[in-house]
């Protein structure tokens, strides 16, 4: 098939960027997303232009690298898929495609569709985590988890740090990604003595870096290519003001 | 000068070793600790745990990934789980039957002692892990669940759903976001190493290039860990990440670390095959899927109905007929060389005739859909969602795929390579695996040496060869930081000179497919010979055609991709020449020459119960091979048989 792509192409983080248009011929329904857009690259240089930047890594849905938004829609149009899952039989023949970068205010774009989304791991870093250090646990099953928690801890481990959640909201807030974390060590017994400090200190690095407040749009559980639900972000709002209101408790 | 490789294996029973040797070496005082200074060169799981374990013990660490966090090395693709040996399910495991296992599924090409000690500290990672807050899947009264898997009778692997490597990795991940917190790592994101620096023979620090500005930068360091991964992607299509390389160890390589048995590739059987020239990686399906689906091709050559239009007695169960005890659940490269075999003579379904059929038909029948559904359904998904095609009506079609390699930089028992200072960690070195990887080892070796075996031996040699006093250590505007990022930098400036029409992506794929064809499933002298006149002509067309868009200051990834297929181009005739070299066929390694008369893997311990271990000689001169003899006192050498 032969589509249009509408690509933002920006040099660098103090430029501008501006939408390019570019013509792909040669896809077959096959192809993954991002193939169609080495196949768009290797035509560019080519010519001897520059090809488009773009984040990708892993391309089996799991690393989280892949970060686009196709058609306004962060991901693509397939529900539960990442960018690199998602294949050009999802297209047809003739069709325009708009790929622009993850935007919003914590992550900057550095080219292209590639942005800085260091401000997530500033998060983990301010207190997503169990303070244990190396050689100091005890034997694995002398803690049981009962196996609904294991499996709702699980549901929000999922979570795999691409940032769709904050691409697609108005608010451009990073609530799914850090209920998901917090969801997913509250659920366990481990860490119980530190989760105050860590609901604290997580949500104040998220204000820090600049995300914004969710006002309950859902867009985030929409987009989101591991399927989180958005419930997470009650039970982190629950232990945001738990820990607000009686730290000492 | 050949290698003078001393292994450091410590004396006493092997059950003994670990414990003897770690209260042999020598400690670093907590005061002191804070004097050092150890780089970690990859985040994925052997790196990040190894960062977060020394800043833990109060060294200073800086950590390099070329990802934009940690938190994505390839290391959290892995699916299926992570072997220890608890013994929880009481079936008869111990740290004695894992070290077996291990040893056997290798094909007795490792070194035992790193294999006692793998299964030694394996139980520490769960606890480890557990402690961390991993979601292992868990039974109903909230102890641990585990599964069987490939090349072993017991069941002993830990798994969270199909995301083992990704929970693991952001158990470790966590554990370093910590310690950068705290200051104690420093941790530098989308940034690559492209050289080690050496001072009187030790290594020193690193040259990496900062990936969004392109600078370069020099670091020093009392230690240099390289946790680098594997070098599958030489293949061009594989199942690892766009980004993994072999740069960081070949770089080593030339700097005078002894590279060993290249030639152990592994190539995982299921996979989803090559649908078009545009194919840019491979997606596994995991090994579990064989616990219930058969592998079968039509009887009739290049058949081409559809696989629900062929007759049961048109059918070849070619696993089930050739090895009837084990059938579809042989191991990893057992399984691989039957379908390469079916398909090169003509059975191979699918478009590209390269492709056998996983028909989960019999078992849906006998358990039916939901009880599919449920134990494979994530997998059945992905499978869906690439190829377009419904599994639980359809077969899948699957094919052989670069996944895994055992070769790496040679390490001794302290992980340290032949150049003193320089670690390799995990998928990056050579020490445990042999010559062929069972599943679910792959976590628990990058964990074990990451957590429990580098915090010590680093330790040790920090106290043993760095002076307190400062007066080892070596400032990075020393003549030996400069020399090397001259080279570095003069290599990107030829690499962006070149002006060809070329991309660097085609070079790849031509590499690829020599390598895939003369030292992928089979390999022959004659294919050998072919691929080692071939790579130096294809890397010299590189070096005169190619074409890297854009400029080296400042964000281009066609720069970073330049470079690593540049060593890859150069690295490819090591593993051909590795591969050459030994004349018996061993796991992975399958030499057309060496095969009994029913067509299985025919070993030679008399002559190649060695791990051979290439040196750099030059550029284009033929690198010299040192051996490790192996001994074995503990397992005894058998055949591997799954008739």
């Amino acid at each position: 098939m032969k589509l249009t792509l509408h690509v933002w192409r920006q040099a660098g983080p103090q430029d501008r960027g501006r939408m390019e248009t570019l013509q792909v011929d040669g896809i077959t329904s096959d192809m993954s997303f991002l193939e169609m857009l080495d196949k768009a690259n290797e035509d560019l240089i080519h010519d001897g232009k520059e090809p488009v930047a773009f984040d990708h890594d892993c391309r089996e849905g799991i690393c989280g690298t892949c970060s686009m938004v196709i058609d306004g829609v962060a991901h693509g149009p397939q529900e539960g898929t990442t960018t690199c899952q998602l294949h050009m039989r999802a297209f047809k023949d003739g069709d325009s495609i708009h790929i622009e970068p993850f935007r919003s205010r914590a992550f900057p774009v550095i080219k292209d569709l590639v942005v800085d989304r260091g401000s997530f791991d500033r998060i983990i870093a301010a207190g997503g985590f169990v303070s244990v250090d190396t050689g100091s646990a005890q034997d694995a099953n002398n803690l049981p988890v009962r196996k609904k928690d294991a499996d709702m801890a699980m549901d929000a481990a999922a979570c795999i740090g691409c940032g769709a959640c904050v691409a697609s909201c108005p608010n451009g807030s990073a609530m799914l990604f850090v209920a998901a974390k917090m969801g997913h060590l509250a659920h366990l017994p481990q860490g119980q003595a530190e989760h105050k400090e860590r609901a604290l200190s997580m949500v104040a690095q998220m204000d820090a870096e600049g995300f914004g407040a969710c006002s309950n749009h859902y867009e985030c559980e929409a987009v989101c290519p591991k399927e989180i639900p958005a419930t997470f972000i009650g039970s982190m709002n629950r232990e945001f003001l738990k820990s607000s209101l009686c730290p000492d408790s | 000068m050949a290698f003078q490789l001393d292994s450091k294996v410590p004396e006493g029973p092997i059950k003994d070793k670990w414990t003897n040797h770690r209260f042999n070496m020598k400690l670093v005082n907590p005061a002191n600790k804070r004097k050092f200074k150890v780089l970690v060169v990859g985040s994925g799981l052997a790196g990040a745990s190894a960062a977060a374990s020394l800043a833990e013990l109060g060294y200073h660490v800086e950590c390099f990934c070329f990802q934009d966090s940690p938190r994505r090395a390839h290391s959290i693709a892995a699916q299926g789980g992570i072997n220890a040996a608890k013994n929880y399910p009481n079936d008869g495991d111990s740290v004695w039957r894992l070290f077996y296992d291990t040893v056997k599924g290798g094909d007795y090409r490792a070194r035992e002692a790193n294999v006692y000690r793998l299964a030694e500290v394996a139980n520490n990672i769960i606890d480890q892990c557990v402690a961390q807050g991993v979601p292992f899947a868990r039974e109903y009264g909230g102890m641990l669940d585990n599964r069987s898997f490939g090349g072993a009778q017991v069941s002993r692997t830990f798994y969270a759903r199909g995301q083992t490597g990704q929970q693991l990795l952001l158990g470790a991940y966590q554990a370093l976001e910590r310690q950068i917190g705290k200051g104690t790592v420093r941790m530098h994101v989308r940034s690559e190493m492209l050289d080690v620096v050496k001072k009187d023979g030790r290594a020193v620090g690193i040259i990496s290039r900062d990936l969004v500005t392109g600078e370069m930068k020099r670091f020093a360091g009392d230690a240099v860990l390289l946790c680098t991964g594997g070098y599958g992607n030489v293949f061009y299509l594989s199942t690892n990440a766009m980004g993994c390389n072999v740069t960081a160890a070949y770089r080593a390589y030339k700097r005078g670390a002894g590279f060993a048995n290249p030639c152990y590739t592994q190539i995982h059987p299921t996979c989803i095959p090559v649908s078009s020239e545009h194919q840019s990686k491979l997606t596994l399906m995991s090994e579990s899927l064989r616990n219930d689906g058969r592998v079968w091709v039509p009887k009739q050559k290049n058949d081409q109905r559809a696989p629900n239009d062929i007759p049961e007695d048109e059918r070849d169960y070619y696993l089930e007929r050739r090895y009837p005890s084990f059938g579809n659940l042989v191991p990893r490269d057992v399984a691989s060389r039957a379908a390469k075999e079916r398909c090169d003579a003509g059975y191979g379904v699918g478009a590209t005739g390269y492709a056998v059929f996983l028909d989960f038909a019999a078992a849906i029948e006998r358990v039916g859909e939901d009880v599919i559904r449920a134990r494979y359904g994530n997998l059945f998904q992905m499978y869906e969602k690439i190829t377009g095609e419904n599994p639980y009506k359809v077969p899948m079609r699957i094919y052989p795929a670069s996944h895994y390699t055992m070769g790496g930089l040679w390490v001794d028992y302290n992980l340290m390579t032949t150049v003193p200072g320089l670690f390799a960690l995990g998928e990056a070195n050579f020490s445990d695996h042999g010559a062929n990887r069972l599943g679910a080892s792959a976590l628990m070796q990058g964990l074990s040496d990451g957590y429990f075996v580098a915090p010590y031996t680093v330790g040790n040699y920090l106290a043993e060869e760095v002076p307190l006093d400062g007066s080892g250590a070596v400032a990075t505007d020393d003549p030996a930081f400069e020399q090397v990022e001259k080279e570095v930098q003069d290599r990107i400036n030829r690499l962006m000179s070149v002006g060809g029409k070329k991309s660097v992506e085609s070079f790849h794929k031509r590499l690829g497919q020599i390598v895939w064809d003369q030292c992928g499933m089979g390999r022959s002298r004659e294919g050998l010979e072919q691929a080692l006149r071939d790579i130096p002509k294809l890397r010299e067309e590189f070096w005169n055609e190619v074409f890297v868009p854009g400029n080296a200051n400042e964000f281009n990834p066609e720069v970073e991709k330049a470079g690593r297929v540049a060593d890859f181009l150069e690295f490819a005739e090591v593993l051909c020449e590795d591969a050459l070299a030994r004349e018996e066929s061993c796991g992975g390694h399958f030499r057309e020459e060496h095969q009994t008369p029913e067509g299985e893997a025919l070993r030679n311990d008399e002559q190649f119960a060695h791990a051979a271990v290439w040196e750099y000689k030059g550029d284009n001169v033929r690198p010299e091979l040192s051996k490790e003899e192996l001994t074995f006192e503990n397992v005894k050498l058998t055949t591997r048989s799954y008739k």
